[in-house]
């Protein structure tokens, strides 16, 4: 079973990449792009068939491991 | 003093550290493999290096948190002992949970290596009793993620705990803004644990360590760590 992590930063926190990314998009004429907030996906490939228990391992992960919760959200999608 | 480096795949500071703690205590400082499970024993300070440990892979610093000599290091440190932590150090201090708050990439998006001015904010700790008036000190930085970001209950609490060790200054001791060279809240530069016996610093004390590598004030702290350990 495949399950896909977004790891997005949390409203308030500051993201400067996501700054220059829309800065960037300014130079090339893309007008009109209020706000960039950039993030991370990781798709995990699992061997648990039950997609309730494999959402509940993916969350479990991102607390431990893949998302720093002091300053970022995660979402997990069974795929 | 017995003392003892972590070292993972891309530390790069870990001998720097090493000679540092060795010079300051007159005992060669042990190297320790981030595989091995266990930390030698009778150990007084156990030092995570700078580097970029794992390619700074997911964050900086959160592979090399959960190494497996890692759980021994959090386990020394929950019995008093001593941790530094230098630059990735500092990072996988955090990631560890030893330390509070997160440090993120500097707010220029640039890799800055250059010495700076610290003020030191405390003496009241085992890496800066040595200090004494000496309020502002060079130390060299060399950091892409090191802007320094907690929310406004933890910056109260450290500083109502005196536990911002080191700020970043201006050559007047004042922290402002244009001395701040990554962002961090606050100036912060290094933080201490509610014990004040763990240091989380980004600024490179060992890099700083000899005069003939152009200043020493670096060195008061592996001395200060010395001093700490003769008297306990």
């Amino acid at each position: 079973m495949k399950a896909r992590v977004f790891i997005t930063l949390k409203n308030g926190v500051l993201d400067p990449q996501g700054e220059a990314i829309r800065h960037a998009l300014g130079t090339l004429g893309f007008a009109g792009v209020a706000g960039v907030r950039q993030g991370k996906v990781i798709d995990l490939d699992l061997a648990e068939t039950d997609p309730v228990k494999a959402k509940a391992a993916a969350a479990a992960m991102c607390d431990k491991l893949l998302a720093n919760t002091i300053i970022e959200n995660y979402s997990v999608e069974i795929l | 003093m017995k003392s003892a480096v972590i070292v993972f795949p891309g530390s790069n500071c870990d001998r720097d550290l090493a000679v540092a703690l060795t010079q300051a205590t007159g005992r060669q400082a042990e190297m320790v493999w981030h595989k091995d499970a266990t930390l030698p024993d009778g150990l007084d300070v156990v030092a995570i290096p700078g580097g970029f440990s794992f390619g700074d892979y997911l964050r900086c610093g959160a592979i090399a948190a959960r190494a497996p000599i890692m759980r021994s290091v959090v386990e020394f440190a929950k019995r008093g002992g001593l941790v530094l932590g230098v630059c990735n150090g500092f990072q996988v201090l955090i990631e560890a949970g030893l330390l509070p708050g997160t440090l993120m990439r500097n707010q220029t998006l640039k890799f800055v290596c250059r010495d700076v001015n610290l003020a030191v904010e405390t003496t009241d700790s085992p890496f800066t009793n040595a200090y004494g008036n000496r309020r502002v000190i060079t130390v060299p930085i060399a950091h892409h993620d090191g802007a320094y970001i907690a929310d406004a209950e933890l910056l109260a609490r450290l500083r109502g705990e005196d536990r911002i060790a080191f700020r970043y200054v201006n050559a007047r001791g004042e922290p402002v803004a244009e001395a701040n060279p990554n962002g961090s809240a606050d100036n912060i530069a290094g933080v201490l644990s509610a014990n004040r016996r763990i240091l989380g610093m980004m600024p490179h004390p060992e890099r700083l360590a000899d005069r003939q590598l152009g200043g020493a004030d670096g060195a008061v702290l592996f001395e200060s760590l010395s001093n700490a350990l003769a008297v306990a």
